[in-house]
Protein backbone atom coordinates (compact mmCIF):
# COMPACT_ATOMS: atom_id res chain seq x y z
CA UNK A 1 0.00 0.00 0.00
CA UNK A 2 1.57 3.13 -1.39
CA UNK A 3 1.61 6.17 1.20
CA UNK A 4 -1.11 8.34 -1.10
CA UNK A 5 -3.29 4.94 -1.12
CA UNK A 6 -3.57 4.82 3.01
CA UNK A 7 -7.06 4.94 4.04
CA UNK A 8 -7.53 7.14 7.09
CA UNK A 9 -7.72 4.08 9.68
CA UNK A 10 -4.26 3.25 8.15
CA UNK A 11 -2.63 6.65 8.10
CA UNK A 12 -3.78 7.36 11.88
CA UNK A 13 -2.49 3.80 12.97
CA UNK A 14 0.79 4.47 11.19
CA UNK A 15 1.21 8.34 12.62
CA UNK A 16 0.35 7.32 16.11
CA UNK A 17 1.72 3.75 16.12
CA UNK A 18 4.79 4.40 13.87
CA UNK A 19 5.82 1.49 11.30
CA UNK A 20 4.01 -0.95 10.84
CA UNK A 21 6.47 -3.90 10.78
CA UNK A 22 5.80 -5.34 14.03
CA UNK A 23 1.85 -5.45 13.99
CA UNK A 24 -0.55 -7.98 12.97
CA UNK A 25 -0.95 -8.08 8.86
CA UNK A 26 -4.02 -6.94 7.52
CA UNK A 27 -7.12 -6.57 7.94
CA UNK A 28 -6.87 -5.96 11.49
CA UNK A 29 -3.26 -4.10 12.51
CA UNK A 30 -2.30 -4.44 16.44
CA UNK A 31 0.55 -3.23 17.79
CA UNK A 32 1.60 -1.38 21.01
CA UNK A 33 3.27 2.26 21.16
CA UNK A 34 3.73 4.69 23.18
CA UNK A 35 1.42 7.23 24.44
CA UNK A 36 2.65 10.02 26.88
CA UNK A 37 5.11 7.64 27.92
CA UNK A 38 2.91 4.54 28.09
CA UNK A 39 2.57 1.60 26.63
CA UNK A 40 -0.66 1.63 24.64
CA UNK A 41 -2.15 -0.88 22.12
CA UNK A 42 -3.43 0.61 18.99
CA UNK A 43 -5.99 -0.85 16.72
CA UNK A 44 -7.53 -0.32 13.31
CA UNK A 45 -8.73 -2.06 10.71
CA UNK A 46 -7.18 -1.41 7.18
CA UNK A 47 -8.73 -2.92 3.70
CA UNK A 48 -7.34 -6.27 2.82
CA UNK A 49 -7.57 -6.98 -0.82
CA UNK A 50 -6.58 -10.32 -0.79
CA UNK A 51 -9.45 -11.67 1.74
CA UNK A 52 -9.67 -15.01 0.91
CA UNK A 53 -14.12 -13.41 2.14
CA UNK A 54 -14.62 -11.61 -1.04
CA UNK A 55 -17.33 -9.11 0.69
CA UNK A 56 -14.68 -8.41 2.91
CA UNK A 57 -11.56 -6.39 1.58
CA UNK A 58 -12.70 -3.44 2.53
CA UNK A 59 -11.99 -1.61 5.48
CA UNK A 60 -15.71 -3.21 6.80
CA UNK A 61 -15.88 -5.28 9.80
CA UNK A 62 -16.56 -8.98 8.42
CA UNK A 63 -16.23 -12.50 9.76
CA UNK A 64 -11.90 -12.52 10.18
CA UNK A 65 -12.03 -8.56 11.02
CA UNK A 66 -14.44 -9.43 13.94
CA UNK A 67 -12.92 -12.48 15.83
CA UNK A 68 -9.59 -10.46 15.12
CA UNK A 69 -9.86 -7.49 16.75
CA UNK A 70 -11.54 -9.34 19.60
CA UNK A 71 -8.24 -11.42 19.61
CA UNK A 72 -6.33 -8.52 19.60
CA UNK A 73 -8.27 -7.36 22.35
CA UNK A 74 -7.70 -9.91 24.44
CA UNK A 75 -4.25 -10.33 23.71
CA UNK A 76 -3.98 -7.26 25.82
CA UNK A 77 -6.51 -8.36 28.19
CA UNK A 78 -4.41 -11.55 28.95
CA UNK A 79 -0.95 -9.83 28.73
CA UNK A 80 -1.76 -7.19 31.61
CA UNK A 81 -4.20 -9.72 33.30
CA UNK A 82 -1.37 -9.46 36.64
CA UNK A 83 -0.21 -5.87 36.03
CA UNK A 84 -1.05 -3.17 38.17
CA UNK A 85 -1.50 -0.78 35.56
CA UNK A 86 -3.69 -2.28 32.80
CA UNK A 87 -2.90 -0.44 29.42
CA UNK A 88 -5.03 1.62 27.38
CA UNK A 89 -6.42 0.62 24.00
CA UNK A 90 -7.24 3.27 21.39
CA UNK A 91 -9.41 2.23 18.73
CA UNK A 92 -8.75 3.83 15.76
CA UNK A 93 -12.26 4.02 13.90
CA UNK A 94 -12.98 3.81 9.81
CA UNK A 95 -14.91 1.69 9.35
CA UNK A 96 -17.49 1.65 6.40
CA UNK A 97 -20.19 -1.08 7.04
CA UNK A 98 -20.21 -4.51 8.25
CA UNK A 99 -19.53 -7.20 5.64
CA UNK A 100 -22.24 -7.73 3.21
CA UNK A 101 -22.76 -11.64 2.13
CA UNK A 102 -24.20 -15.03 2.14
CA UNK A 103 -20.99 -16.27 3.49
CA UNK A 104 -21.31 -13.66 6.33
CA UNK A 105 -24.14 -14.20 7.20
CA UNK A 106 -24.10 -18.06 7.42
CA UNK A 107 -20.45 -18.49 9.30
CA UNK A 108 -22.24 -16.22 11.77
CA UNK A 109 -21.16 -12.38 10.99
CA UNK A 110 -23.30 -11.46 13.67
CA UNK A 111 -21.10 -13.77 16.30
CA UNK A 112 -18.02 -12.60 14.92
CA UNK A 113 -19.23 -8.59 15.81
CA UNK A 114 -20.41 -9.47 18.51
CA UNK A 115 -17.11 -11.18 19.78
CA UNK A 116 -15.30 -7.56 19.06
CA UNK A 117 -18.03 -5.91 21.38
CA UNK A 118 -17.28 -8.62 24.69
CA UNK A 119 -13.52 -7.92 24.50
CA UNK A 120 -13.94 -4.33 24.28
CA UNK A 121 -16.38 -4.15 26.79
CA UNK A 122 -14.27 -6.84 28.90
CA UNK A 123 -11.55 -4.70 28.86
CA UNK A 124 -12.86 -1.58 29.91
CA UNK A 125 -14.35 -3.70 33.06
CA UNK A 126 -11.19 -4.90 33.62
CA UNK A 127 -9.93 -1.50 33.99
CA UNK A 128 -8.32 -0.59 30.61
CA UNK A 129 -9.39 2.49 29.69
CA UNK A 130 -10.24 2.01 26.03
CA UNK A 131 -10.62 5.14 23.95
CA UNK A 132 -12.31 5.00 20.16
CA UNK A 133 -10.96 7.73 17.83
CA UNK A 134 -13.02 8.60 14.84
CA UNK A 135 -11.16 9.27 11.66
CA UNK A 136 -13.19 7.70 8.78
CA UNK A 137 -17.16 6.55 9.13
CA UNK A 138 -18.09 4.47 11.75
CA UNK A 139 -21.09 2.88 10.02
CA UNK A 140 -23.38 0.97 12.25
CA UNK A 141 -22.59 -2.67 13.33
CA UNK A 142 -19.28 -1.78 12.15
CA UNK A 143 -18.79 0.80 14.74
CA UNK A 144 -21.00 -1.47 17.99
CA UNK A 145 -17.64 -3.46 17.00
CA UNK A 146 -15.42 -1.57 17.07
CA UNK A 147 -15.28 1.46 19.15
CA UNK A 148 -18.35 1.78 20.54
CA UNK A 149 -17.59 0.00 24.26
CA UNK A 150 -14.62 2.54 24.95
CA UNK A 151 -14.57 4.65 28.28
CA UNK A 152 -14.57 7.88 25.56
CA UNK A 153 -15.29 8.92 22.01
CA UNK A 154 -13.02 11.44 20.59
CA UNK A 155 -13.68 12.31 16.47
CA UNK A 156 -11.65 14.60 14.23
CA UNK A 157 -13.69 17.60 13.23
CA UNK A 158 -12.88 16.29 9.27
CA UNK A 159 -14.74 15.95 6.24
CA UNK A 160 -15.88 11.87 6.26
CA UNK A 161 -15.84 11.19 9.96
CA UNK A 162 -19.56 10.40 10.63
CA UNK A 163 -21.77 7.87 13.13
CA UNK A 164 -24.59 6.51 11.89
CA UNK A 165 -26.87 3.48 12.02
CA UNK A 166 -27.47 2.95 8.30
CA UNK A 167 -25.69 4.65 4.70
CA UNK A 168 -27.69 7.76 3.53
CA UNK A 169 -28.73 6.26 0.16
CA UNK A 170 -30.20 3.07 2.27
CA UNK A 171 -31.72 4.83 4.90
CA UNK A 172 -33.56 7.06 2.40
CA UNK A 173 -34.74 3.91 0.68
CA UNK A 174 -35.83 1.83 4.03
CA UNK A 175 -37.87 4.87 4.81
CA UNK A 176 -38.97 6.17 1.65
CA UNK A 177 -38.02 9.30 1.67
CA UNK A 178 -35.09 10.93 -0.39
CA UNK A 179 -31.52 11.80 0.94
CA UNK A 180 -32.96 15.63 0.74
CA UNK A 181 -35.60 14.76 2.86
CA UNK A 182 -33.36 12.95 5.01
CA UNK A 183 -31.07 16.15 5.50
CA UNK A 184 -33.55 18.53 6.31
CA UNK A 185 -35.07 15.58 8.65
CA UNK A 186 -31.62 15.44 10.39
CA UNK A 187 -31.49 19.13 10.65
CA UNK A 188 -34.54 18.82 13.57
CA UNK A 189 -34.52 15.51 14.99
CA UNK A 190 -30.90 15.24 16.07
CA UNK A 191 -30.12 11.43 15.98
CA UNK A 192 -31.37 11.18 12.75
CA UNK A 193 -28.36 13.33 11.59
CA UNK A 194 -24.93 12.42 9.81
CA UNK A 195 -22.96 15.11 10.84
CA UNK A 196 -20.33 15.21 13.61
CA UNK A 197 -21.97 18.13 15.70
CA UNK A 198 -25.42 16.52 16.09
CA UNK A 199 -23.96 13.44 17.24
CA UNK A 200 -21.89 15.30 19.84
CA UNK A 201 -25.47 16.86 21.17
CA UNK A 202 -26.49 13.58 21.88
CA UNK A 203 -23.97 13.53 24.83
CA UNK A 204 -21.67 10.45 23.53
CA UNK A 205 -18.41 12.56 21.86
CA UNK A 206 -16.30 13.27 23.90
CA UNK A 207 -14.14 15.36 22.07
CA UNK A 208 -14.31 16.59 18.59
CA UNK A 209 -10.87 17.95 17.72
CA UNK A 210 -10.88 20.56 15.08
CA UNK A 211 -8.35 21.97 12.92
CA UNK A 212 -7.00 18.73 11.53
CA UNK A 213 -6.15 17.61 8.24
CA UNK A 214 -7.07 14.09 8.97
CA UNK A 215 -5.85 13.17 5.13
CA UNK A 216 -2.12 14.40 5.60
CA UNK A 217 -1.72 15.72 9.18
CA UNK A 218 1.18 17.44 9.89
CA UNK A 219 3.34 16.99 13.17
CA UNK A 220 1.82 19.22 14.89
CA UNK A 221 -1.85 17.81 14.18
CA UNK A 222 -0.85 14.48 15.53
CA UNK A 223 0.49 15.92 18.60
CA UNK A 224 -2.77 17.53 18.63
CA UNK A 225 -4.40 14.29 18.71
CA UNK A 226 -1.87 12.32 21.09
CA UNK A 227 -2.33 15.19 23.65
CA UNK A 228 -6.43 15.03 23.68
CA UNK A 229 -5.66 10.57 23.57
CA UNK A 230 -3.14 11.03 26.70
CA UNK A 231 -6.13 13.39 28.26
CA UNK A 232 -8.81 10.78 27.58
CA UNK A 233 -7.06 8.33 28.66
CA UNK A 234 -6.40 9.29 31.95
CA UNK A 235 -9.50 10.98 32.89
CA UNK A 236 -10.85 7.18 32.14
CA UNK A 237 -8.70 5.94 34.74
CA UNK A 238 -10.82 7.62 36.82
CA UNK A 239 -14.08 6.19 35.41
CA UNK A 240 -16.68 4.11 37.74
CA UNK A 241 -17.23 1.32 35.52
CA UNK A 242 -19.70 1.02 33.03
CA UNK A 243 -20.93 3.78 30.30
CA UNK A 244 -23.62 5.37 32.67
CA UNK A 245 -21.28 8.89 32.42
CA UNK A 246 -22.57 8.76 28.90
CA UNK A 247 -26.15 9.91 30.42
CA UNK A 248 -24.33 12.42 32.92
CA UNK A 249 -23.74 15.42 31.12
CA UNK A 250 -25.49 18.65 29.92
CA UNK A 251 -26.05 17.49 26.27
CA UNK A 252 -27.37 14.51 27.54
CA UNK A 253 -30.12 15.81 29.77
CA UNK A 254 -30.83 18.03 26.95
CA UNK A 255 -31.17 15.24 24.10
CA UNK A 256 -31.64 11.98 25.86
CA UNK A 257 -34.02 13.23 28.68
CA UNK A 258 -36.05 9.78 27.72
CA UNK A 259 -32.94 6.98 28.21
CA UNK A 260 -32.30 9.37 31.54
CA UNK A 261 -36.17 9.18 32.50
CA UNK A 262 -36.81 5.63 31.46
CA UNK A 263 -33.96 4.49 33.74
CA UNK A 264 -35.06 6.64 36.58
CA UNK A 265 -38.72 5.69 36.90
CA UNK A 266 -37.46 1.89 35.84
CA UNK A 267 -35.98 2.48 39.12
CA UNK A 268 -38.70 3.18 41.00
CA UNK A 269 -40.70 0.44 40.25
CA UNK A 270 -37.81 -2.48 40.20
CA UNK A 271 -38.89 -3.29 43.76
CA UNK A 272 -42.63 -4.37 44.43
CA UNK A 273 -43.89 -1.70 46.65
CA UNK B 1 -63.11 -27.38 14.93
CA UNK B 2 -63.50 -27.00 11.46
CA UNK B 3 -63.26 -29.60 8.94
CA UNK B 4 -59.91 -27.61 7.26
CA UNK B 5 -57.82 -28.78 10.77
CA UNK B 6 -55.46 -31.79 9.52
CA UNK B 7 -54.11 -33.85 12.19
CA UNK B 8 -50.88 -31.76 11.20
CA UNK B 9 -52.09 -28.16 12.17
CA UNK B 10 -50.72 -26.61 14.80
CA UNK B 11 -51.92 -26.15 18.05
CA UNK B 12 -53.17 -22.62 18.32
CA UNK B 13 -53.88 -22.68 21.80
CA UNK B 14 -50.56 -23.32 22.98
CA UNK B 15 -48.66 -21.08 20.01
CA UNK B 16 -45.74 -19.00 21.52
CA UNK B 17 -45.30 -17.14 18.54
CA UNK B 18 -48.77 -16.09 17.86
CA UNK B 19 -48.64 -14.58 21.46
CA UNK B 20 -48.14 -10.41 21.67
CA UNK B 21 -44.58 -9.42 23.55
CA UNK B 22 -46.75 -8.74 26.98
CA UNK B 23 -48.04 -12.36 26.93
CA UNK B 24 -45.08 -14.08 25.82
CA UNK B 25 -42.99 -12.53 29.09
CA UNK B 26 -46.12 -13.85 31.01
CA UNK B 27 -45.86 -16.89 29.27
CA UNK B 28 -42.10 -17.50 31.20
CA UNK B 29 -43.09 -16.70 34.08
CA UNK B 30 -44.29 -18.24 37.50
CA UNK B 31 -48.32 -18.59 37.12
CA UNK B 32 -49.33 -15.28 39.24
CA UNK B 33 -45.81 -13.73 39.48
CA UNK B 34 -45.74 -11.45 36.05
CA UNK B 35 -45.63 -7.41 36.98
CA UNK B 36 -45.15 -5.33 34.24
CA UNK B 37 -42.69 -2.02 35.01
CA UNK B 38 -43.14 1.22 32.96
CA UNK B 39 -46.45 -0.35 31.04
CA UNK B 40 -48.87 1.62 28.74
CA UNK B 41 -50.16 3.61 31.79
CA UNK B 42 -46.76 5.51 32.64
CA UNK B 43 -46.97 6.31 28.51
CA UNK B 44 -42.92 6.57 28.36
CA UNK B 45 -43.20 7.17 24.07
CA UNK B 46 -41.24 8.11 21.66
CA UNK B 47 -39.95 11.66 21.80
CA UNK B 48 -38.82 11.52 18.00
CA UNK B 49 -41.40 9.83 16.13
CA UNK B 50 -44.16 12.52 16.52
CA UNK B 51 -41.89 14.75 15.36
CA UNK B 52 -41.67 12.37 11.97
CA UNK B 53 -45.50 11.96 11.84
CA UNK B 54 -45.77 8.71 12.96
CA UNK B 55 -48.00 7.36 15.66
CA UNK B 56 -46.57 6.15 19.32
CA UNK B 57 -47.44 3.54 21.08
CA UNK B 58 -47.97 3.62 24.77
CA UNK B 59 -45.04 1.41 25.60
CA UNK B 60 -42.75 2.06 22.62
CA UNK B 61 -42.97 -1.61 22.14
CA UNK B 62 -40.71 -2.79 24.49
CA UNK B 63 -42.33 -4.91 27.58
CA UNK B 64 -40.47 -4.94 30.93
CA UNK B 65 -41.86 -7.36 33.37
CA UNK B 66 -40.72 -8.57 37.10
CA UNK B 67 -41.62 -11.88 38.35
CA UNK B 68 -40.19 -15.16 39.18
CA UNK B 69 -39.07 -18.28 36.95
CA UNK B 70 -38.73 -21.40 38.85
CA UNK B 71 -39.24 -19.70 42.11
CA UNK B 72 -36.17 -17.33 41.37
CA UNK B 73 -36.05 -13.56 41.04
CA UNK B 74 -36.53 -12.75 37.38
CA UNK B 75 -36.63 -9.81 34.61
CA UNK B 76 -38.23 -10.65 31.11
CA UNK B 77 -37.66 -7.92 28.15
CA UNK B 78 -40.12 -8.55 25.36
CA UNK B 79 -40.64 -6.60 21.85
CA UNK B 80 -43.47 -6.56 20.40
CA UNK B 81 -43.15 -7.00 16.79
CA UNK B 82 -46.52 -5.27 15.68
CA UNK B 83 -45.33 -2.01 16.70
CA UNK B 84 -42.47 -0.55 14.40
CA UNK B 85 -41.41 -4.01 13.80
CA UNK B 86 -39.71 -4.47 17.18
CA UNK B 87 -37.19 -1.88 16.21
CA UNK B 88 -35.23 -0.02 18.33
CA UNK B 89 -35.96 2.96 19.69
CA UNK B 90 -34.45 5.40 22.00
CA UNK B 91 -37.34 4.52 24.81
CA UNK B 92 -37.56 1.06 24.03
CA UNK B 93 -34.13 0.14 23.65
CA UNK B 94 -33.55 2.33 27.13
CA UNK B 95 -36.21 0.12 28.69
CA UNK B 96 -34.18 -3.01 28.25
CA UNK B 97 -31.09 -1.42 28.63
CA UNK B 98 -32.01 -0.01 31.99
CA UNK B 99 -33.59 -3.48 33.56
CA UNK B 100 -30.69 -4.99 32.81
CA UNK B 101 -28.82 -2.64 34.07
CA UNK B 102 -31.05 -2.77 37.64
CA UNK B 103 -30.19 -6.50 37.08
CA UNK B 104 -26.62 -6.23 37.26
CA UNK B 105 -26.65 -3.87 40.03
CA UNK B 106 -28.99 -6.48 42.06
CA UNK B 107 -26.32 -9.49 41.18
CA UNK B 108 -23.46 -7.31 42.30
CA UNK B 109 -25.03 -6.79 45.76
CA UNK B 110 -25.93 -10.85 46.06
CA UNK B 111 -29.20 -10.61 44.68
CA UNK B 112 -29.31 -12.58 41.53
CA UNK B 113 -32.45 -11.55 39.13
CA UNK B 114 -32.64 -13.95 36.21
CA UNK B 115 -32.49 -12.31 33.18
CA UNK B 116 -34.67 -13.17 29.90
CA UNK B 117 -34.28 -11.27 26.36
CA UNK B 118 -36.96 -12.08 23.82
CA UNK B 119 -35.73 -10.82 20.09
CA UNK B 120 -38.17 -9.83 18.05
CA UNK B 121 -36.28 -7.25 16.12
CA UNK B 122 -35.37 -5.58 13.02
CA UNK B 123 -32.82 -3.69 14.73
CA UNK B 124 -32.75 0.02 14.76
CA UNK B 125 -35.28 2.11 14.63
CA UNK B 126 -34.18 4.28 11.70
CA UNK B 127 -36.17 7.38 12.25
CA UNK B 128 -34.26 7.43 15.50
CA UNK B 129 -30.61 5.96 13.83
CA UNK B 130 -28.02 7.14 16.60
CA UNK B 131 -29.50 6.90 18.99
CA UNK B 132 -31.07 3.58 18.66
CA UNK B 133 -27.63 2.46 17.91
CA UNK B 134 -26.23 3.96 21.11
CA UNK B 135 -28.66 2.52 23.55
CA UNK B 136 -27.78 -1.52 21.62
CA UNK B 137 -24.33 -0.50 22.59
CA UNK B 138 -25.07 0.37 25.84
CA UNK B 139 -27.69 -3.21 26.10
CA UNK B 140 -24.41 -4.55 25.39
CA UNK B 141 -22.03 -3.22 27.90
CA UNK B 142 -24.78 -5.02 30.26
CA UNK B 143 -24.99 -8.27 29.11
CA UNK B 144 -21.56 -8.51 28.77
CA UNK B 145 -21.02 -7.61 32.62
CA UNK B 146 -24.44 -9.05 33.94
CA UNK B 147 -23.25 -12.62 32.54
CA UNK B 148 -20.44 -13.22 35.30
CA UNK B 149 -23.06 -13.85 37.41
CA UNK B 150 -26.13 -15.07 36.18
CA UNK B 151 -27.02 -16.75 32.51
CA UNK B 152 -28.68 -14.37 30.18
CA UNK B 153 -30.91 -15.98 28.58
CA UNK B 154 -32.33 -14.76 24.57
CA UNK B 155 -35.24 -16.60 22.85
CA UNK B 156 -35.82 -15.87 18.99
CA UNK B 157 -39.18 -17.19 18.76
CA UNK B 158 -40.52 -15.46 15.11
CA UNK B 159 -41.65 -14.27 13.28
CA UNK B 160 -39.83 -10.87 12.13
CA UNK B 161 -36.38 -12.73 13.53
CA UNK B 162 -33.69 -11.19 15.23
CA UNK B 163 -31.37 -8.86 13.13
CA UNK B 164 -28.82 -6.11 12.97
CA UNK B 165 -27.57 -4.63 15.92
CA UNK B 166 -29.48 -6.67 18.19
CA UNK B 167 -28.18 -9.67 16.52
CA UNK B 168 -24.97 -9.04 18.19
CA UNK B 169 -26.68 -8.28 21.50
CA UNK B 170 -28.76 -12.12 21.00
CA UNK B 171 -25.04 -13.78 20.16
CA UNK B 172 -24.02 -12.37 23.80
CA UNK B 173 -26.19 -13.64 25.73
CA UNK B 174 -24.97 -16.92 27.59
CA UNK B 175 -27.97 -19.00 25.91
CA UNK B 176 -30.09 -18.78 23.27
CA UNK B 177 -33.34 -20.82 22.28
CA UNK B 178 -35.03 -20.81 19.09
CA UNK B 179 -37.57 -21.85 16.97
CA UNK B 180 -37.73 -23.27 13.90
CA UNK B 181 -39.87 -20.39 12.42
CA UNK B 182 -37.01 -17.88 14.15
CA UNK B 183 -34.42 -16.55 12.22
CA UNK B 184 -30.81 -14.78 13.60
CA UNK B 185 -28.70 -12.89 10.98
CA UNK B 186 -26.61 -9.52 11.31
CA UNK B 187 -28.25 -8.31 7.79
CA UNK B 188 -31.81 -9.35 6.80
CA UNK B 189 -31.93 -11.08 3.29
CA UNK B 190 -33.46 -8.10 1.36
CA UNK B 191 -30.26 -5.59 2.80
CA UNK B 192 -28.18 -8.44 1.27
CA UNK B 193 -29.49 -8.42 -2.18
CA UNK B 194 -29.87 -4.66 -2.25
CA UNK B 195 -25.72 -3.88 -1.25
CA UNK B 196 -24.34 -7.46 -2.53
CA UNK B 197 -26.60 -8.11 -5.51
CA UNK B 198 -28.89 -10.85 -6.56
CA UNK B 199 -26.30 -13.27 -7.29
CA UNK B 200 -25.18 -12.98 -3.74
CA UNK B 201 -28.47 -13.73 -2.31
CA UNK B 202 -31.82 -13.61 -3.70
CA UNK B 203 -34.72 -12.85 -1.23
CA UNK B 204 -37.65 -13.80 -2.29
CA UNK B 205 -35.61 -17.40 -2.25
CA UNK B 206 -37.68 -18.37 1.30
CA UNK B 207 -36.40 -21.95 1.09
CA UNK B 208 -32.59 -20.48 0.69
CA UNK B 209 -33.07 -17.82 3.31
CA UNK B 210 -34.32 -20.54 6.14
CA UNK B 211 -31.58 -22.74 5.43
CA UNK B 212 -29.21 -20.00 6.11
CA UNK B 213 -30.71 -18.08 8.85
CA UNK B 214 -33.43 -20.40 10.58
CA UNK B 215 -33.08 -21.49 13.74
CA UNK B 216 -32.75 -25.16 12.98
CA UNK B 217 -29.55 -24.08 11.06
CA UNK B 218 -28.48 -22.26 13.70
CA UNK B 219 -28.91 -24.14 16.35
CA UNK B 220 -27.27 -27.58 14.20
CA UNK B 221 -24.13 -24.95 13.73
CA UNK B 222 -23.71 -24.21 17.34
CA UNK B 223 -24.58 -20.15 16.79
CA UNK B 224 -28.09 -21.14 18.89
CA UNK B 225 -28.38 -23.75 21.66
CA UNK B 226 -31.88 -24.95 22.18
CA UNK B 227 -33.96 -25.69 19.30
CA UNK B 228 -38.03 -26.10 20.45
CA UNK B 229 -41.11 -26.28 18.98
CA UNK B 230 -43.26 -23.18 18.53
CA UNK B 231 -45.19 -24.43 22.10
CA UNK B 232 -45.70 -22.10 25.34
CA UNK B 233 -44.87 -24.77 27.28
CA UNK B 234 -41.98 -25.98 25.44
CA UNK B 235 -40.00 -22.32 25.22
CA UNK B 236 -40.77 -21.96 28.85
CA UNK B 237 -39.03 -25.05 29.35
CA UNK B 238 -36.07 -24.33 27.69
CA UNK B 239 -35.36 -21.11 29.41
CA UNK B 240 -35.94 -22.34 32.87
CA UNK B 241 -33.94 -25.14 32.15
CA UNK B 242 -30.77 -22.86 30.61
CA UNK B 243 -30.81 -21.37 34.62
CA UNK B 244 -30.38 -24.26 35.96
CA UNK B 245 -28.02 -25.21 34.25
CA UNK B 246 -25.65 -21.91 35.60
CA UNK B 247 -23.13 -20.40 34.13
CA UNK B 248 -21.26 -20.99 31.06
CA UNK B 249 -17.46 -21.81 31.00
CA UNK B 250 -16.58 -20.01 28.05
CA UNK B 251 -19.73 -17.43 26.58
CA UNK B 252 -19.70 -17.93 22.60
CA UNK B 253 -18.54 -14.83 21.45
CA UNK B 254 -15.50 -15.12 24.11
CA UNK B 255 -14.36 -18.60 22.33
CA UNK B 256 -12.11 -16.35 19.43
CA UNK B 257 -9.34 -19.41 19.37
CA UNK B 258 -11.65 -21.92 18.81
CA UNK B 259 -13.80 -20.23 15.92
CA UNK B 260 -11.02 -18.76 14.42
CA UNK B 261 -9.44 -22.21 14.07
CA UNK B 262 -12.87 -22.87 12.72
CA UNK B 263 -13.08 -20.34 10.24
CA UNK B 264 -9.68 -21.15 8.65
CA UNK B 265 -11.11 -24.65 8.11
CA UNK B 266 -14.13 -23.42 5.97
CA UNK B 267 -13.20 -22.84 2.11
CA UNK B 268 -15.43 -19.91 1.43
CA UNK B 269 -15.47 -20.79 -2.37
CA UNK B 270 -17.53 -23.82 -1.27
CA UNK B 271 -18.85 -23.68 1.91
CA UNK B 272 -22.43 -24.41 2.01
CA UNK B 273 -25.20 -24.46 4.84
CA UNK B 274 -24.77 -28.06 4.80
CA UNK B 275 -21.38 -28.44 4.70
CA UNK B 276 -20.79 -25.91 7.56
CA UNK B 277 -21.94 -28.22 9.77
CA UNK B 278 -19.01 -30.59 9.80
CA UNK B 279 -16.76 -27.25 10.99
CA UNK B 280 -19.25 -25.69 13.12
CA UNK B 281 -21.02 -27.93 15.36
CA UNK B 282 -22.76 -27.31 19.55
CA UNK B 283 -19.36 -28.76 21.16
CA UNK B 284 -19.05 -26.12 23.40
CA UNK B 285 -22.28 -25.83 24.54
CA UNK B 286 -23.44 -29.39 24.43
CA UNK B 287 -20.45 -30.73 26.02
CA UNK B 288 -21.20 -27.96 29.01
CA UNK B 289 -25.00 -29.87 29.40
CA UNK B 290 -23.44 -33.31 29.45
CA UNK B 291 -21.43 -32.11 32.05
CA UNK B 292 -24.57 -30.75 34.27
Amino acid sequence: MSDTQLTRGARWFRALAGDTSTTTPAPVWSGDAPLDGEATRFITVVPDPQNRFVRATDNVVGLEQGWLLARAVRDVIAKDAHAQRRRPIVAIVDVKSQAYGYREEMLGVHLACAAAVDAYATARDAGHPVIALIVGPAMSGAFLAHGYQANRILALDAPGTLVHAMGKEAAARVTRRTVAELDKLGETIVPMSYSMTSFAKLGLLDELIDGIDADAPTDAHIDRVRSALARAVSEARGDTRGLARRLDNPAAQQNRAASIEVRRRLAEQWDAA
Amino acid sequence: MSTLASPAAPRLADSFIELPARERARALLDPGTFRELLGPFDRIESPWLPLQGIVCQADDGAVIARGTIDGQPAVVAALESAFQGGSIGEVSGSKIAAALELALRDCERGRIVRPVILFETGGVRLQEANLGLAVIAEMQAAIVALRRHVPVVGVIAGMVGCFGGMSLAAALTSHLVVTRQGRLGMNGPEVIEQEAGIEELDSSDRRRVWQLIGGEQRAATGLADSLVEDDAHAVRGAVAQAFAQGLASTPRSAQVETYLARLAEIDPQDVTPESMRAVFHGAPHSTRKEQS
